[in-house]
């Protein structure tokens, strides 16, 4: 490719994307938030999902779970920025450690009569998706799972009469008895 | 009447403020005062322990307080109003943080019921000062603030230093509440900066080295702000080893220019022998730098056939651009002094003979090469006169940012840290002024020269007031060649010679100038007029204004062009038209 004058060295990057998720454990403290997302977009990393709430309220703790993509160098060095934040206490690959549980909660809101409705419902069940409200027309499915098992949820549920979906995003646990 | 009356830890934030900087041994300021910090000025008026210069714009306390730290090691500190005082100082703020200076900002707000409510100069200053500190805070209540400001102090100066900021709404200034002296709870139990390297990368490091073939050193600025005892501990290193040694140019100081295993900078305008050294070499032990793109080149191409040793303190330097085989986390000085130990006890000084043989033919290119006029004054012959003039002398050099600075790095021969003050990574113009009235603040009894572009140093030009003010005798040696001439070097190597803006049409008379500040302006043309006048200005006990008119044209040499490896560097005597359109023409190594 023809690049054109330039300062700067433009280098194209071949080596693959990755998704991992990272669990940060940070002081409960007014801007917290907006340092990591700062980080984040200052830098040009990628979010894929984000949620956050205290953990520890009497040691002021917050868990900051994101699930990001990018380059193993990319990875790294995310990881390596969030840690040297001030009030960063630790930061965990859970994908790195390959003995983690990914949770996501979504409420899937389905609109509908008929044999539609009767679907859903058959769908709901297999998926064990609780019904947390409904009206002669509606729906509002809760549902938790991994991220694959919400997608797929929510695809089958389109075609019949899906109208809004509110996702918590991905909390994540190591397996065993460890802690962070 | 209340027994808290008579404690002499009660006290209003603004007197905690003026306090916090006492117990931390601060004893100048660079500060510019305003609505929303007048109560921490009252309390500054009525006391003598803290000296307060005033700048004339804020951007300038901040660059004068980096050129008072790194001259120092000690923090600098500014001092600004909410809104435009804040925002003026995001400039030095970002500057300290790229070149990790520790600096501590104290800003006003205003009260806090306002904040929020677009009040008369208001503006979120945490918010904007977020991504160029290393930490800032917004202190609500006037019993936190003890705590944060010796946190500030702390953070500012431990791990890897950087800029730090403490913003104060005018009403907790006015609050009275209890203050503490330092002590160690006072910081983030999650902030623990790593300083002792890991015993087994060291191992790994010391046979590296002892094994080493065709080894280089490279350090950086790190070693410099580690302190006194980590340069010692390199030149050990040097002596121990037989190695030779570069330097970024934060670096510059920590080796001695005169030393015999020197190379010279490395990098873009790094010497010939550095360059390559560094992209032949089988073993590089990388000390306290960053593998910044200035220094790199072309990344796929950097160094292909070495091991890499990385020495830093801030794991996010590690693998960021080049990929490492031993990176060891930890402060300079103390991982230099772990290697030096396992290497006089385990290793012997590797014969590396053939290596520097190799060395002394590159040497012998003699890439800094440039053919001096009779007739007009060559900006490197400029810098070479300036540095003769100084040798032995105790002697503190800024720059702006430009060709003049690199002329600078290249010409100036730095025999100590702390003698070098220039802003690196940012490369902000307009940084060298202020800083050197920073340093003089720091050393009233030493020289202080900015060796300044004409168009940087008008970007802070007003600070030659603050010079006359506080008698301090800074010397500004402008080369002037009337153009922006980084600006136009680049223009003419990419873009066709098209000279878009790069040419100050209406350049002020310097010599006037000075004298409308009450400084001394002085101007030479001829090269022979040169010595004489460099003696005039460094014995002149006031500010100084020189006008050195140099080569107009003149480009700075060698040089990497980007997107191209450090064996492919361009020197002087292949820099006719022909060669300079061929390095730089299309193709995709050109970027």
């Amino acid at each position: 490719m023809n690049q054109p004058a330039s300062a700067y060295f433009i280098e194209d990057r071949h080596d693959p994307n990755e998704t991992h998720t990272l669990a940060v454990l940070v002081q409960n403290e007014p801007g917290v938030l907006a340092r990591v997302i700062g980080l984040f977009s200052g830098r040009g990393y990628n979010i894929e999902s984000l949620t956050v709430s205290e953990t520890e309220a009497q040691k002021h703790l917050s868990r900051i779970t994101i699930v990001t993509t990018g380059t193993p160098m990319v990875i790294a060095q995310i990881k390596n920025q969030l840690d040297r934040m001030i009030p960063v206490y630790q930061v965990v690959d859970m994908t790195q450690t390959k003995r983690s549980i990914e949770r996501e909660l979504a409420m899937v809101k389905v609109r509908g009569q008929g044999e539609h409705r009767v679907e859903a419902l058959r769908l709901a069940d297999a998926f064990r998706a609780r019904v947390i409200d409904a009206t002669t027309e509606s729906f509002v499915f809760e549902i938790t799972g991994n991220t694959d098992k919400i997608n797929q949820f929510i695809d089958l549920m389109r075609p019949l009469g899906l109208v809004e979906v509110s996702r918590t995003g991905v909390a994540a646990i190591a397996r065993g008895p460890e802690g962070m | 009447m209340s027994d808290k009356s008579h404690d002499p830890n009660q006290m209003t934030g603004a007197a905690m403020i003026v306090r916090a900087l006492i117990d931390h041994g601060v004893t100048d300021i660079f500060g510019y005062p305003g609505g929303a910090v007048l109560p921490i000025y009252d309390e500054i008026f009525q006391q003598s322990q803290v000296q307060h210069i005033l700048v004339r714009h804020e951007q300038g306390a901040g660059h004068a307080a980096e050129g008072y730290a790194r001259s120092t090691g000690k923090p600098g500190v500014a001092l600004v109003t909410s809104g435009p005082g804040a925002t003026n100082m995001v400039t030095p703020l970002t500057d300290a943080l790229m070149d990790s200076i520790p600096l501590v900002c104290i800003s006003g707000q205003v009260p806090t019921h306002l904040i929020g409510n677009d009040a008369f100069q208001e503006c979120d200053t945490v918010g904007i000062t977020r991504p160029c500190t290393k930490h800032n805070w917004l202190v609500r209540d006037v019993n936190d603030l003890a705590k944060v400001l010796h946190e500030a102090f702390y953070v500012a100066t431990s791990g890897r230093p950087g800029p730090v900021l403490v913003d104060v709404p005018k009403d907790v200034q006015f609050a009275t509440g209890t203050y503490h002296p330092p002590r160690k709870s006072d910081v983030h139990r999650s902030y623990a900066p790593r300083l002792k390297g890991d015993a087994t990368q060291i191992r790994k490091a010391v046979s590296l080295l002892a094994n080493a073939k065709r080894p280089v050193i490279y350090s950086g600025g790190g070693v410099i702000n580690s302190g006194p005892e980590a340069t010692r501990l390199l030149r050990e290193l040097v002596e121990v080893t037989g190695f030779p040694i570069t330097s970024t140019l934060m670096g510059l100081g920590a080796y001695p220019a005169s030393g015999k295993n020197w190379l010279g900078m490395l990098g873009m305008h790094g010497t010939y022998e550095a360059n390559m050294t560094m992209h032949d070499c089988d073993v590089m032990l990388c000390v306290g730098a960053r593998f910044d793109d200035r220094i790199t080149g072309r990344v796929d191409a950097f160094s292909p056939g070495s091991k890499k040793i990385h020495i830093d303190i801030d794991p996010s330097s590690i693998n960021k651009n080049i990929r490492v085989d031993v990176p060891i986390i930890g402060d300079c000085g103390n991982v230099l002094g772990d290697i030096l130990q396992v290497f006089k006890a385990e290793a012997k000084k590797p014969d590396i003979k053939s290596w520097w043989q190799q060395i002394a033919q590159w040497r012998a290119r003699n890439s800094l090469y440039y053919k001096k006029s009779n007739e007009v004054i060559l900006p490197q012959h400029a810098i070479q006169a300036l540095f003769e003039q100084t040798r032995g002398k105790d002697t503190y050099i800024t720059t702006e940012v430009g060709q003049h600075q690199m002329w600078a790095a290249q010409f100036y021969g730095f025999e100590e840290p702390h003698r070098w003050m220039t802003s690196g990574g940012l490369g902000t113009m307009g940084y060298g002024l202020p800083a050197a009235v920073g340093v003089q603040v720091a050393h009233p009894d030493s020289l202080v020269i900015d060796i300044a572009g004409d168009a940087s140093v008008q970007m802070t030009m007003q600070e030659m007031s603050t010079a006359v003010q506080y008698e301090l005798p800074i010397k500004i040696f402008i080369l002037n060649n009337q153009y922006m001439g980084m600006v136009r070097q680049w223009q003419q190597l990419l873009h066709g010679n098209r000279l878009s803006h790069s040419y100050s049409e209406a350049l002020p008379d310097f010599v006037k100038l000075a004298e409308a500040y009450g400084a001394v302006g002085l101007q030479v043309h001829k090269p022979a007029d040169l010595d004489g006048a460099i003696k005039e200005m460094i014995s002149v006990k006031r500010p100084v204004l020189f006008d050195c008119r140099v080569a107009a044209l003149e480009n700075c040499f060698p040089m990497i062009p980007s997107g191209k490896a450090h064996n492919e560097m361009l020197l002087p005597e292949q820099a006719n038209d022909e060669a300079t359109a061929k390095a730089f023409a299309g193709g995709k190594a050109l970027v």
